[in-house]
């Protein structure tokens, strides 16, 4: 079980977020998707053009899709349904209790296998953590939930995690950084997408740094590193080496 | 083909009166479109005018429903209320529905001061001229052969078809608001109500808000939910001065704050509401006030498009010779990726404002040729250093650090 983190500064990473979801239903894995930032209409559409229909992973139970802002809106303006054995996942936006406990509950009972199951390693996917932190939650409580999710997911389900934040040099948000630095000790891969440092460019998007955290094996090497620039299409990604862009050969 | 709005809700019939932009439809073709909206096609988004034509091409071609268009204020808030005022003009013009929320100025207040829309060509066309005669001051001496050659594109061409022009000097007349279903919420009156929402610890002005919020969707359908009452129009819903002292909030007044998730949860959930809904909203936020930055940041985050207007009153750049055509400085920082892997951003990084004796406009900054030899030493800096800051783009894309030397 592998723990992801998708990082991204100065630009937009959430293609990644894209790619890994198609990627792994394609693959026959179980996937539960806690997607805060946008609507299902939103990842559906562009999961479609990448070749997956989410709607119909739902139905046959390979994709659980937590929809953040549905959820978020049934827990304050829905009508009192008293169901003590199903907490609403976000229950900490009402209650006085700071944990994600019920967030973590909910993952796991979506990534227990079932009986009938026959998917492959069960994977979390988070989009993204740092509205966690926006919402409420104390970093501790972030870093707690993203704990327990390891144990399970990664250790005890041999599942793989990928979740993504946000961060930025010259940011001024301690919590995030907190999070993020934190989360990038424990990881053991970490693709982080970056902007130009030379500005805006139509032809490359940014580049992306992918670091193999080989040191956590303790086997006393380094950390490896790979640097590919990448340019974003309505279908797919393109990477290539720095400096071998279209624009250039 | 179907459109399907951000988060599913698809445009249904529309058949409005004659003072309202119609779209022609082909005959025998079943598509049929909202008033004042037109589809991204790319991204089967639907998209209204903010109002401002300048401003839309800037954004990605306009507004799409159910997302949130933030405005972080310029420093006395003059622009800003500016741009809010051409958005609900704008659905004046459309026949769309409006809620304007206000913690400081009444709503009917806000609404006896939109601008008064230039519907008629013979206007456009006399307004056209004025602004030529200004212009044709400087004829050329030197260069005479260039006088004749057509003019650089400062402003790119903007369909008429979506989005209107208005004339700020003149003020709408108040027959064109009486067609238009307005929802007002006016702070210091809702503060009598009492909040049912169960929320942890959101700022109680923004309980209500959002409540109110929440029931006008509903009851007027635009959320889908009762079949009977099938929305045909789209809500404009505009707040103006969030985050500022008068709603209860006290990041922009405070170093330390007391509350500093108050506002970005009242985002969310408005996300949330946005996006199941027909409906599109303007935020302006007196972002030069708050002083913790991790909140804008925050903000930025859960905003859909945000533009920050940066005016010269009162800075030293108010009298710098590079900017004397203009008043400020517009920074798209955030264009939404949404339904695509891709956005829709514009190639044109520096924009700069300004507001003539009728027209406010949102154009290519062009900094004047460097013609004077004994250039000195301070001017040629401040050009470098304004450049530097011009050349920090949109956030969606990459954003440079480093200033290249040519």
């Amino acid at each position: 079980g592998k723990f992801m983190l998708l990082r991204d500064t100065r630009t937009d990473g959430s293609f990644l977020v894209h790619h890994f979801l198609s990627f792994y239903l394609r693959a026959g894995c179980k996937v539960c998707f806690v997607a805060l930032l946008q609507s299902f209409n939103h990842y559906n559409i562009v999961a479609q053009k990448l070749g997956v229909n989410l709607t119909a992973a739902k139905d046959r139970g390979q994709l659980i899709f937590l929809e953040g802002l549905k959820s978020c809106l049934d827990l304050l303006f829905g009508e009192e349904k008293e169901q003590p054995g199903q907490p609403s996942p976000l229950q900490f936006l009402r209650e006085s209790t700071c944990n994600l406990r019920a967030l973590f509950d909910f993952v796991q009972t979506s990534l227990n296998p079932d009986s009938s199951d026959s998917w492959k390693v069960p994977v979390l996917l988070v989009d993204d953590l740092s509205v966690l932190l926006s919402l409420g939650a104390s970093p501790v409580a972030v870093l707690d939930f993203m704990h327990y999710c390891r144990v399970t997911v990664c250790s005890q389900m041999k599942g793989n995690i990928v979740v993504l934040v946000h961060s930025n040099e010259d940011s001024e948000d301690e919590e995030n950084e907190l999070v993020v630095n934190s989360l990038c000790h424990h990881s053991d891969l970490i693709l982080w997408v970056e902007g130009l440092a030379t500005g805006f460019c139509k032809d490359v998007h940014g580049q992306i740094k992918i670091i193999h955290r080989v040191s956590l094996e303790l086997t006393g090497e380094q950390d490896r590193v790979q640097l590919y620039q990448y340019k974003i299409q309505d279908k797919n990604v393109t990477f290539f080496a720095p400096g071998l862009s279209a624009a250039v050969l | 083909a179907k459109m399907a709005a951000v988060g599913g809700y698809g445009t249904t019939s529309s058949q409005r009166g004659a003072t309202s932009f119609q779209r022609r439809t082909s005959v025998g073709s079943r598509r049929v479109t909202v008033a004042g909206t037109r589809p991204s096609v790319r991204h089967g988004l639907l998209l209204i005018s903010s109002g401002l034509p300048s401003l839309d091409w800037v954004i990605g071609g306009g507004v799409a429903v159910g997302t949130l268009l933030l405005i972080e204020e310029d420093r006395y808030g003059l622009y800003s209320s500016l741009l809010f005022k051409y958005f609900l003009a704008e659905g004046v013009v459309c026949g769309h529905n409006l809620f304007v929320a206000s913690a400081k100025v009444h709503p009917d207040y806000i609404l006896k001061e939109l601008p008064a829309p230039l519907l008629d060509d013979t206007h456009k066309t006399e307004l056209e001229e004025a602004v030529k005669s200004e212009e044709s001051q400087d004829s050329m001496k030197i260069a005479w052969r260039y006088q004749n050659l057509p003019k650089m594109e400062a402003s790119p061409t903007t369909s008429t078809k979506f989005g209107h022009y208005y004339d700020v000097s003149k003020t709408m007349s108040p027959e064109l608001l009486q067609a238009i279903k307005c929802h007002s919420f006016y702070l210091p009156e809702e503060l009598s109500s009492q909040p049912t929402i169960k929320t942890r610890t959101m700022n109680s002005a923004y309980t209500r808000l959002l409540q109110s919020i929440q029931r006008v969707i509903c009851q007027e359908g635009f959320d889908g939910s009762d079949p009977q009452k099938k929305q045909k129009n789209i809500l404009r819903i505009g707040i103006q001065s969030l985050g500022s002292l008068l709603w209860g909030d006290d990041i922009c007044s405070s170093d330390t704050p007391e509350d500093i998730h108050s506002l970005t949860k009242f985002l969310y959930v408005l996300r949330g509401l946005l996006r199941k809904s027909l409906s599109a909203c303007i935020i302006t936020v007196p972002a030069h006030l708050i002083q913790n930055k991790a909140i804008m940041e925050r903000v930025t985050n859960l905003s859909d498009t945000v533009v920050g207007l940066e005016s010269f009153i009162g800075s030293e750049r108010e009298t710098n010779p590079l900017y004397k055509d203009y008043h400020g400085l517009v920074h798209v920082h955030q264009i939404p990726r949404l339904n695509s892997l891709m956005c829709d951003v514009s190639d044109t990084k520096d924009l700069a404002f300004r507001l003539k004796r009728k027209l406010f406009s949102i154009e290519r900054l062009h900094l004047p040729p460097d013609l004077s030899d004994t250039v000195s030493r301070t001017s040629k800096q401040d050009l470098a250093e304004s450049a530097k800051l011009l050349s920090s783009g949109c956030g969606a894309m990459a954003i440079g650090k480093k200033h290249l030397d040519f």
